[in-house]
Parts: structure tokens; C-alpha cells; sequence
């Protein structure tokens, strides 16, 4: 599986969702995911791609990490994948 | 109804070991937050709290002690031996039987889980301490406390989270209120400063890595601290006959829940609780000088507890002074209302306000006056303490200048 289809599956399981209902330019508050459901999928971020998300839930916008959509996240994982790589 | 007076207070907590020293360190507006000391520090992602250094457990307790009493235990009994101490009671015959202990604690036994977890998991150790039950239970400190001086009436444990202290001194205040008792010994304590303890918060993503700075623009999460702080509170015509010298009075409490949201706080449950407590002292807002807040750190709580006050107090929130001890003791999650208290004592006794320090810049959400990095003299004649935990539950202690 392709890290933009886990990520997909991921937040799709937090959603109670189909991953096919998922959109790319989704926002996680137009899937239903709260705050709460935002720190459990980066964990499983974290956990299923072996990275440290950098986020704190005081400020959720300071870190590096974009949250702002679905394709902002794969990106974001994909950036820290690949950093992990080099 | 009767009314309830203080006659008896002792801590020990990041800033101090004892009253004397945790009032002046607030005065200085000293901080008590710095690099924790403990096993495995190097594998948390958090390596920040209000840890209390130097701290001998031998110096206080001998060896069958140690093997019954927590680190949580072993501060209870430190403050209560302080607290009981200060109010010159002696508990035997009917006054024994009529007095009682009820402390708040979150984690209890937390280190003494943490360790026996370690022996059995990580050593793979197939025999643990035969006390290890009797150590980590919650009722330990209140049992011990109860046990050391033969308080022989209503003893419990109270286990709100981060409301813990402010519940159980609640309950403690009704209980004298309502004549059921005549002193009763009560307040928090919380040791969660363990590998385990700490790593559990780390998981919420909003715990700081640096400082705790309430209400600041530049704020970025809580940090955790330890500790107790116990007070007597007695029955004001008992006290008075006794001719025992009179810390404050407890004035009023209120406690509500959010029935909302596990973890994000609600304004209206907040404010619910704060003039709940009022109300219940039957006090006017105007009354109120000064505030110790809930203050965590945390945009949620910050902006959350800033706007219930504004609501509760209309214009005059805007004459009083609400300040965050928080960012010099850190969060002693159960212990925390009871240490807090002591501020609200210092600024009805002394007339002395504890500033809320690692202030850096002001947040347009938090527009009231933080006291801002300087401890403040003032004339003070009622005081709130606010508690708003997980779980949404809130608890506010009125007290009153005697």
C-alpha cells in the first residue's frame, strides 16, 4: 500500500468512514474528525510509519506538520518519510 | 449551618518544603519547574516538571514506613504533620471520632505501580512486595494521615483528576458546615513523576517542553509538578472557644459538570461552578479580589476559564486579579487545588497576590488581569480557587478574609 492509502485508511477508520469516501481536498472537520480523533491519527501515523509528527494541540498550525487537508497530510508524511530515508 | 475557618495549613511542593518557604517563593515569584530527575528521562519526549529536588525519604520516615507509604503518601503526611501542627489540635475521645480525612489524589500509588510494573514486565521479576497493594492504593494517604492522628470520623478519597483537591475540600467543607464534623483534615496530594506517569501525558500532545506560561500569547502547554498541601478546616465556634488562630474562612463551594466533552473544557460548566460558589456563599461579585485560576498553560483551558470569568463577573473582571501559580509549581494534576489554595490564603492573610510568571506577551482571549510575573500587594477580602478537570468536572472554593 502506498503511504497516501494508508494515510487514507487511517483517517478513514478515525472517521468511520469507506476509504472511497475520503476526498484528497477534504478537511478533517468535513470528515467529522474533532481534536481528539486528531491526536489518535497522528499517533497512528506515527506508529504505522515508524516517524515523530511534530504537532502540539495547544497550537495546531506551528508546527511543520500541515493538517489543513487530506493531500496536505500525505504530504506531510511523505516529507517526513523521505527525510527519514536520507 | 455552621462556619468554617482554616486554622491549620502545611505543604510541600516544587517551591517549598514547608508554608514559610512555598510563601516567600511565591512572593518572589520563584519557579520550581526544571530538568526532571528520574528513570528513563532520556526516552521522554518531555523532560520538564516541577519536581521536588533533594528530597530524602529517609530523613523523614524509617525503613517499615517507607515500605507502606508512596512518595504521594510520604507528602500528605509531611503537610499534614505541618498543617496539624499549626492548628495545635490534639484528637482523642468524642473530638477524635468527629473528625475525619479527605484528601484528593489522581494517580495515588503511582511510582509504586510504575516500579512493580518495571519488576514484573521489564526484570521479569515473579515476586513483587507484599505491600505493594497498600502503597498504591488512592485511600493510602488519607488511611495514613487518619491513622497517624487518630482521626476517627469520615475518611475517603476523592479521585476528579485535575479537580481532585477542590472536591475533596468541598466535601470536607460541608461536612463541618453541616455539623457532621468538627475538624476535618483535608486537601491533595500527587507524586506522578514517574517514567509511566509522564509518558501517559506526553500522548495528549499538550504538554510543554520548556515553560508553563498561562494566559501568555506565547504559551505552549502544561507541565506537570508533585507534591501535597493539607489544611484543618474547623468548625468556627470550636476554633473560637479554643482561642486557635484563624487562617480565612471557607466561605463557599460549587462543583458542576460539563456532561460535554471528555478532555476540552466548556464555558458554561466553568461558569456555572464559579458562581455556583458565590451563590453559595452568598457573596457579591463585586466582593471578589483576586482569582486563583485553573490556568494550565493551555489554549483549551486558558482562553476557555478567561471567558467564564468574563461572563460570571461582567465589568468587574475586569477590577480583579486572576493569576496562574501553575507556571511556578506546575500541574500537580490531584494535588493541584490544594496547593493552589495556599495562594489564595497569602493574598487574604498578607495581602500579598501570586503573580503568574513566564509571561511574554498578551493574548487578546486572555484580556483580565494575570498578575503578570511580579507578586502584587493588595487588599483582598474574598478569594476564589477554581479546579476544571477532565472528564469535565469543576469545582470553586469561595474563601473569605477573617
Amino acid at each position: 500500500m502506498s503511504i497516501k492509502d494508508q494515510v487514507i485508511a487511517i483517517i478513514a477508520e478515525q472517521a468511520m468512514l469507506e476509504p472511497s469516501d475520503i476526498q484528497m481536498e477534504n478537511t478533517l472537520e468535513d470528515i467529522g474528525i474533532d481534536s481528539l480523533g486528531l491526536v489518535e491519527s497522528i499517533f497512528a501515523i506515527e506508529e504505522t510509519f515508524d516517524i515523530s509528527v511534530p504537532f502540539n494541540a495547544n497550537d495546531p498550525t506551528a508546527g511543520d506538520f500541515d493538517i489543513s487537508s487530506v493531500a496536505a497530510i500525505v504530504a506531510a508524511v511523505e516529507k517526513l518519510k523521505s527525510e527519514q530515508a536520507a | 449551618m455552621r462556619r468554617v475557618v482554616i486554622t491549620g495549613a502545611g505543604t510541600i511542593n516544587p517551591l517549598g518544603s514547608d508554608m514559610p518557604s512555598t510563601l516567600l517563593a511565591m512572593q518572589e515569584g520563584r519557579c520550581g519547574i526544571g530538568p526532571l530527575e528520574i528513570a528513563d528521562v532520556d526516552r521522554l519526549a518531555i523532560q520538564i516538571g516541577g519536581q521536588i529536588k533533594g528530597y530524602d525519604e529517609g530523613a523523614h520516615f524509617n525503613r517499615q514506613q517507607i515500605a507502606l507509604y508512596d512518595r504521594f503518601t510520604q507528602f500528605a503526611l509531611l503537610a499534614a504533620r505541618e498543617a496539624i501542627g499549626q492548628s495545635g489540635l490534639t484528637f482523642s475521645g468524642e473530638l477524635a471520632d468527629q473528625s475525619g480525612v479527605i484528601f484528593g489524589t489522581s494517580g495515588g500509588g503511582l511510582n509504586t505501580q510504575d516500579e512493580n510494573y518495571r519488576a514484573v514486565y521489564e526484570a521479569g521479576k515473579n515476586r513483587v512486595h507484599p505491600f505493594i497493594v497498600p502503597r498504591l492504593m488512592n485511600n493510602a494517604a488519607a488511611s495514613h494521615v487518619s491513622i497517624e492522628w487518630n482521626l476517627r470520623g469520615p475518611t475517603f478519597t476523592v479521585a476528579t483528576a485535575c479537580a481532585s483537591s477542590n472536591h475533596a475540600m468541598g466535601q470536607a467543607f460541608n461536612m463541618v458546615r453541616s455539623g457532621m464534623a468538627k475538624v476535618m483534615v483535608t486537601g491533595g496530594s500527587e507524586a506522578m513523576l514517574c517514567f509511566g506517569g509522564i509518558k501517559a501525558w506526553e500522548g495528549l500532545r499538550v504538554m510543554s517542553r520548556d515553560a508553563c506560561r498561562p494566559f501568555s500569547a506565547t504559551r505552549s502547554g502544561m507541565v506537570q509538578g508533585e507534591g501535597a498541601a493539607v489544611f484543618v478546616f474547623e468548625d468556627y465556634e470550636h476554633a473560637r472557644a479554643r482561642g486557635a488562630e484563624i487562617l480565612c474562612e471557607v466561605a463557599g463551594f460549587a462543583m458542576s459538570s460539563d456532561a460535554c466533552d471528555i478532555v476540552t473544557p466548556s464555558k458554561q460548566g466553568a461558569a456555572r461552578a464559579i458562581g455556583g460558589a458565590l451563590k453559595d456563599a452568598k457573596l457579591p461579585k463585586d466582593s471578589v479580589g483576586y482569582i486563583n485560576a485553573h490556568g494550565t498553560g493551555t489554549a483549551a483551558n486558558d482562553k476557555t476559564e478567561c471567558a467564564a470569568v468574563a461572563d460570571v463577573f461582567g465589568a468587574h473582571a475586569d477590577q480583579l486579579m486572576m493569576s496562574s501559580t501553575k507556571s511556578m509549581h506546575g500541574h500537580l494534576i490531584g494535588g493541584t487545588g490544594a496547593v493552589e489554595l495556599i495562594a489564595c490564603i497569602m493574598a487574604l492573610r498578607d495581602g500579598i497576590i501570586a503573580p503568574t510568571i513566564g509571561y511574554e506577551e498578551a493574548d487578546p482571549e486572555c484580556a483580565l488581569d494575570v498578575v503578570p510575573n511580579v507578586a502584587r500587594e493588595a487588599q483582598v477580602d474574598v478569594a476564589l480557587s477554581n479546579a476544571f478537570a477532565f472528564g469535565g468536572l469543576n469545582a470553586v472554593i469561595a474563601l473569605r478574609k477573617h
